[in-house]
């Protein structure tokens, strides 16, 4: 039975438990921000603005929630810290989770709530980079929120808990779990160190495709033929834009950026302070001397804004090919090091300290959280916002633009929505299913149909046969497969016993009789064991409880007994007297000296004969002597 | 017989241009590919022309793996690939391919440029070699092709140093070309799984050294430095552009900084500069402290540690008035190569001998034939090319800081391992003696250490794999779970040989697929009884005696009259001609052959039906094949045995071997 529980709604934040094979294994462990949106942003310094908004109440007066619920420009918020919505807990214990294959960095931000506090016991699968960079991901909260209100969130401890039970991978690293299954992280081409991964035993495969890319930015190619041969694909994080191309995006990014620079304004990038942010800052590594910007500075504000540069440039091995072979000259794989080197780019840990002397206006700021709740970003908006001057450019494509803004407004800054998703879009989902050809899809349900928003782009869904299997959340899907075949050793000593034969061209047959070893989930078949020697009396006893209790099955017969030569068979063992009688069916033996009648059919043979044992082995053997076992 | 069979080339009870062929069900495996230090003839690379005489070393190998950068384990790859001439893939890690060649092609410099040597690989043939190599991850699983793969394992040693594991179905090699099992200053200890190769071929540098603890040893080499430098000498290192030289420069990095320091120490050349890059970039084939601290500190930025213009090394003592304020002590010096046998080392060595208030280090393994070999000997006047001698005052130190296991690593990687068997390579000939005495006496581990040119042959049986049906497999495990089972079972089914896949199915599921048609074979037996009552009561009597005796067993009275136990029919006839004799036809296919057969034993034994019951037990010990076992238990009991699985298990094992 190959069950997926689906935990998680969300199509790029997945959340999905597998049962294969005794195992199971949780793919992903997403969580949701997108609830942030609804929540009031977290100001750095206290803003007057956002504490004098007027409270809300419902139309009836009733106004028992205003302490909790303001207004701004028509929108309701709640005041207080962001609650998220985690994956779903009630459909299936997780204390039987057996493992956690993580995807890449934004795949594992609900990790702590699964493996802490539930029973968790297993082990967490993700590769180097993932781990590194997904660790410095969270911390925009960690700093916005108080200690005592944190709780609402992970705490710190409990991430170090959940990482900690994370074991590294590389690419194609064949993993064993319990002996019964083998999984394998491959790259997926979407960020530093993301992966696909095959789920399979010997007989069946499981893909499970999540945040991969075609596009060639900085991360390893997308590995895309080991996902050949697969029972069941499961793909989930495609591009949440699909009608926009990443590359007319940064095009775009980078012209708006310019423009406004020129202008005397400033430019706010709301970003996560690692993935895209390394091939923006490479775009404007080669375009502003081009567009004569190079003295306007870049900043890069983040807590974890130097780990994250630093951890970029020494991940060589899991980089596309240019990268790495700038590595072996040695130099730097990104050209930020150069930036920073010439003083182009400056990273801080926040907004206080150093980077008050050095702030300079007109210039461009890098910083989180790209929902615009928390983090330095919110400083920014407070700052920026009420000149047209300024510009915010939204790239990350998580959270839409809009409904981010709606706390801050009114507002006077321009705003371009230039959003880079390099995740596969539909085009490329058909090249790739038609590429690798499994013979089932499972994806959520939002990819099954056409967006809300462009209900008549037919071509902005997955068109595959058979139909994708959709699955939505807190559903239990049955997996359209049945396992026919397990592997199983067969030792040399019992191979050489075998004796082959040859039934039709090229197919050879062999009985096998032999003992099961079953040990971790490996089968091994051994030579039966020689029948012990019958000694005498109550001794003979004794040896019988050592023996195997091996019951010996008889073969099945195949085969025909041509009648002519079989009666010649009789005679050279002695019977005289036969006689051959025909019937409508076959014919009839009659050994009239023995009393013994023997019928002959095409597919049958009935020996009828007194109880005379010795005799009826005889004719047992010479019957025998004409068919197959099987 | 399958075996894994194995040559070294170079590196069979030597250190030096290691090469080995392994064999392994019928794949072809280079390991390493390297020069020796100790020959400037041809002995100095391996004899390839052993691999095949006539015909492309493509088609013979069917890869090569490289270990490391050092050159005693690649040096030769150039000269191999594009001189005698390999097509075929290369592999190592990334680290490796990235430095590989930088040493190369330093190599080639000062064998062709230094020392003139005319058809020596060009640099274009480097960059070749260079493109047919395939860069792994450690614990990747790379598929050479469909059936041969390979895995490598982190080795500690130096920067990208790999142990490769190399595989085809389930026989398997591991080589672990040089590794450390203790983490040093800027690497971490090697590490493999419980892989059970079944054969484990390993370095064996250090066969007979136990070596003292780290920390002495840097305290030692930090005391002498310092203390040199005090009276006013002059300390020399030499070192491998990589490796060594990282550790050394880390430990007196830190020292300098903690004495706060202001002798300089310098590096010789651009090379290690170049080679603290790699170190940098390289971060995560780095020990845990540095990887943990990177972020705050990159530990390969030295601060005291500057690059090396060679006109101090001119200089006679102590500078007091130099170019640079800041040089007015004499210098710790790290110069290219460790062994002294060429190269700015030498050089350094030649004018800083004379005077013993200096002092060289020799922080690593030399060579024989090498100077530093010379000096560590013992020997203190060095004959020079040209006929020169060289007289040598100034103090000679040896700090074994060497990245290789010792006798205890060594035997704590056979033990992680697992291994079958053992092969000792990269070592000297008596050491390994004593080190394959201690593993085939502690490990109780078969060990192996072949000169060059000398072929090690392993049998191994490896089991096959077939595709058991999960119906045929289910059921068994089904079975295997019934409270009596703990002991094995017998399966039976059938094996499908078709082409090479080869599936287990079970009998039924067998003539299924090959559209065959079962053929039934029947028996009838008639048995003979004296009894004049009718057919009707008769099998009535038949069936409240079976019933009776055959406990576990299904019998059962059908409506027409016949009595059935299990699948055997029985029924009463009673033929015409003697009213007196009645026939009990008994009937069986061949697949219950054994319950039948013992059936109508039973019943003609059985005659006793005729008397009104309590039956007797009847005494069958007469006939034939189970009569101990049955005696024995009627004896035991006194009472009518039941025919059940104990007695069941010996009548078929008996029948089987009599029929």
């Amino acid at each position: 039975m190959k069950l997926t529980y689906c935990l998680s709604g969300h199509p790029t934040l997945p959340c999905n438990v597998l049962k294969f094979k005794s195992t199971t294994i949780m793919l992903d462990c997403g969580l949701d921000m997108t609830s942030t949106l609804n929540f009031l942003p977290l100001p750095l310094v206290q803003s007057p603005r956002l504490s004098n908004l007027p409270g809300w109440s419902l139309k009836d007066g009733n106004a028992f929630l205003d302490k909790e619920l303001k207004e701004c420009s028509g929108h309701v918020f709640v005041d207080s810290v962001p609650e998220f919505c985690l994956p779903e807990t009630e459909l299936i214990d997780l204390s039987t989770v057996d493992v956690i294959l993580i995807s890449n960095y934004h795949c594992m931000m609900a990790l702590p709530y699964i493996t802490e506090h539930t029973g968790f016991t297993g082990t967490v699968y993700a590769t180097e980079p993932t781990v590194q960079i997904g660790r410095l991901l969270p911390s925009p909260l960690k700093d916005a929120v108080e200690v005592s209100t944190w709780r609402r969130c992970y705490t710190m401890q409990e991430v170090n808990s959940a990482l900690s039970k994370i074991q590294l991978v590389g690419y194609s690293q064949k993993i064993e779990l319990f002996g019964a299954v083998q999984v394998t992280p491959l790259s997926s081409g979407y960020a530093l160190g993301s992966s696909n991964w095959i789920i399979q035993s010997h007989y069946e495969k499981v893909s499970y495709v999540s945040g991969s890319s075609l596009l060639t930015t900085h991360p390893q190619p997308m590995d895309q033929a080991s996902l050949k041969n697969s029972d069941v694909l499961v793909l989930t994080g495609l591009t949440q834009i699909p009608t926009a191309n990443p590359d007319g995006m940064v095009g775009e990014f980078c012209s708006n950026l310019a423009l406004t620079v020129r202008n005397g304004g400033n430019v706010l990038v709301p970003c996560y302070p690692s993935g895209v942010i390394y091939d923006l800052l490479e775009c404007l590594y080669q375009y502003i001397d081009s567009a004569g910007l190079s003295s306007v500075p870049l900043y890069f504000i983040s807590p974890v804004a130097n780990s994250s540069l630093e951890f970029s440039q020494i991940f060589a091995e899991w980089l596309c090919h240019n990268k790495q072979s700038k590595v072996y000259l040695p130099e730097p794989p990104f050209p930020h090091a150069e930036l920073i080197q010439t003083n182009k780019l400056k990273h801080y840990p926040s907004i206080h300290g150093d980077f008050s002397n050095d702030f300079r206006q007109p210039c461009v700021v890098f910083t989180g959280h790209p929902s615009l709740r928390f983090g330095d970003v919110v400083h920014f908006m407070e700052l920026w916002g009420k000149s047209s001057l300024n510009t915010i450019i939204f790239t990350e494509p998580d959270f839409s633009y809009l409904e981010a803004l709606a706390p801050y407004q009114p507002l006077a800054m321009k705003c371009i929505y230039c959003p880079i998703d390099t995740r596969l879009n539909f085009i490329q989902v058909s090249k790739l299913l038609k590429e690798v050809q499994p013979l089932h899809v499972v994806c959520p349900e939002q990819y099954t149909q056409p967006p809300p928003a462009q209900s008549h782009r037919m071509d902005l869904m997955i068109d595959c046969q058979p139909p994708a299997m959709s699955y939505r959340r807190a559903e239990v899907l049955a997996l359209p497969f049945k396992r026919r075949y397990e592997k199983i050793e067969i030792m040399p000593e019992l191979a050489d016993s075998l004796v082959p034969m040859e039934i039709k061209p090229g197919i050879s047959l062999a009985t096998v009789s032999a003992v099961l070893h079953t040990k971790d989930n490996k089968h091994l078949l051994q030579p039966p064991p020689r029948p012990a020697q019958p000694t005498s009396g109550k001794k003979r006893k004794r040896v019988s409880d050592d023996v195997p209790d091996c019951k010996v099955l008889k073969p099945l017969l195949s085969g025909s007994i041509p009648v002519e030569q079989f009666v010649q068979t009789l005679e050279k063992h002695g019977f005289s007297d036969i006689k051959v009688e025909d019937t409508a069916k076959g014919h009839i033996v009659l050994l009239q000296e023995a009393e013994t009648l023997i019928q002959i059919e095409e597919d049958s043979t009935h020996i009828i004969c007194d109880n005379d044992e010795m005799l009826r082995v005889r004719l047992r053997d010479l019957v025998l002597k004409f068919l197959q076992k099987f | 017989m399958p075996e894994i069979r194995v040559t070294p080339l170079g590196a069979g009870q030597d250190v030096g241009r290691s090469c080995i062929l392994v064999s392994i069900a019928g794949k072809n495996v280079m390991l390493d590919c390297g020069m020796h230090m100790g020959f400037n003839d041809d002995r100095r690379f391996p004899d390839f022309s052993y691999i095949t005489q006539n015909g492309r070393l493509t088609d013979f190998l069917d890869c090569v793996i490289i270990s490391h950068f050092h050159l005693d384990h690649c040096g030769a790859l150039p000269y191999f690939s594009e001189m005698v001439g390999y097509d075929g893939p290369i592999y190592m890690t990334h680290p490796t391919q990235a430095i590989c060649p930088i040493l190369l092609e330093d190599y080639r410099k000062i064998a062709v440029d230094k020392k003139g040597e005319a058809n020596f690989f060009t640099s274009q043939m480097i960059k070749d070699c260079m493109k047919k190599v395939v860069a792994v991850h450690l614990h990747q699983t790379v598929q050479v092709d469909d059936e041969l793969e390979i895995k490598a394992y982190y080795a500690g040693h130096v920067l990208g140093a790999a142990m490769f594991q190399i595989k085809v179905g389930s026989e398997s090699v591991v080589y672990t070309g040089d590794y450390n099992m203790t983490p040093d200053r800027h690497l971490g200890a090697a590490w493999i799984d419980k892989c059970r190769p079944n054969l484990l071929i390993t370095e064996s540098t250090y066969a007979t050294t136990i070596r003292d603890s780290k920390r002495c040893r840097e305290r030692d080499f930090l005391k002498k430095v310092h203390e040199t430098v005090e009276r006013g000498g002059k300390v020399l290192i030499p070192v491998f552009a990589l490796g060594r030289a990282q550790e050394l420069c880390i430990l007196l990095e830190t020292f300098w900084e903690r004495m706060n320091l202001k002798v300089p120490i310098y590096f010789s050349t651009g090379l290690t500069e170049k080679a603290n890059h790699y170190y940098k970039l390289f971060i995560p084939w780095t020990n845990q402290k540095i990887r943990k601290t990177f972020v705050q500190r990159n530990m390969f930025e030295f601060k005291h540690i500057k690059a090396f213009d060679r006109a101090f090394a001119d200089n006679p003592g102590p500078m007091v008035s130099g170019g640079i304020a800041a040089l007015n002590h004499p210098p710790v010096v790290f110069a290219t190569p460790g062994m002294l046998h060429a190269g700015q080392s030498l050089q350094i060595f030649r004018k800083w001998a004379g005077n013993e208030k200096n002092m060289v280090i020799m922080p690593g393994y030399c060579v024989q034939g090498t100077v530093g070999h010379k000096i560590l000997s013992g020997q203190r006047k060095l004959e020079m090319e040209g006929r020169q001698v060289l007289e040598v005052k100034m103090q000679v130190e040896y700090m074994s800081f060497s990245a290789h296991a010792d006798a205890k690593g060594i035997m704590q990687l056979v033990g992680q391992a697992e291994p079958e068997s053992v092969l000792l390579v990269h070592g000297e000939a008596k050491k390994m003696e004593f080190l394959k005495q201690k593993i085939e006496q502690e490990l109780r581990v078969s060990c192996y250490m072949p000169a060059n040119g000398e072929t090690v042959t392993l049998p191994t049986s490896p089991s096959i794999p077939v595709g058991i049906s999960l119906g045929l497999l289910k059921r068994e495990m089904a079975q295997g779970l019934l409270p009596e089972a703990k002991k094995p079972r017998l399966l039976h089914g059938t094996l499908i040989m078709k082409d090479s896949n080869f599936r287990l199915v079970s009998s039924e599921q067998a003539l299924k697929e090959l559209g065959l048609a079962e053929h039934q074979l029947r028996f009838t037996c008639r048995v003979h009884l004296h009894d004049t009552r009718k057919e009707q009561e008769m099998a009535l009597r038949v069936y409240s005696h079976l019933k009776s005796v055959l406990k576990d067993h299904c019998v059962q009275h059908l409506p027409d009259g016949s009595v059935t136990v299990e699948s055997i029919l029985i029924q009463a006839a009673a033929p015409s001609e003697d009213p007196g004799t009645k026939v009990l036809l008994v009937s069986w296919t061949y697949q219950d052959e054994e319950l039948g057969s013992f059936l109508t034993s039973l019943l003609k034994k059985g005659r006793q039906l005729t008397q009104p019951p309590p039956l007797p037990s009847p005494s069958w010990t007469e006939p034939g094949l189970h009569v101990s076992t049955v005696g024995a238990l009627s004896e035991q009991t006194l009472q009518v045995p039941s025919l059940g699985t104990e007695t069941m298990c010996h009548v078929p094992t008996q029948a089987a071997v009599s029929s």
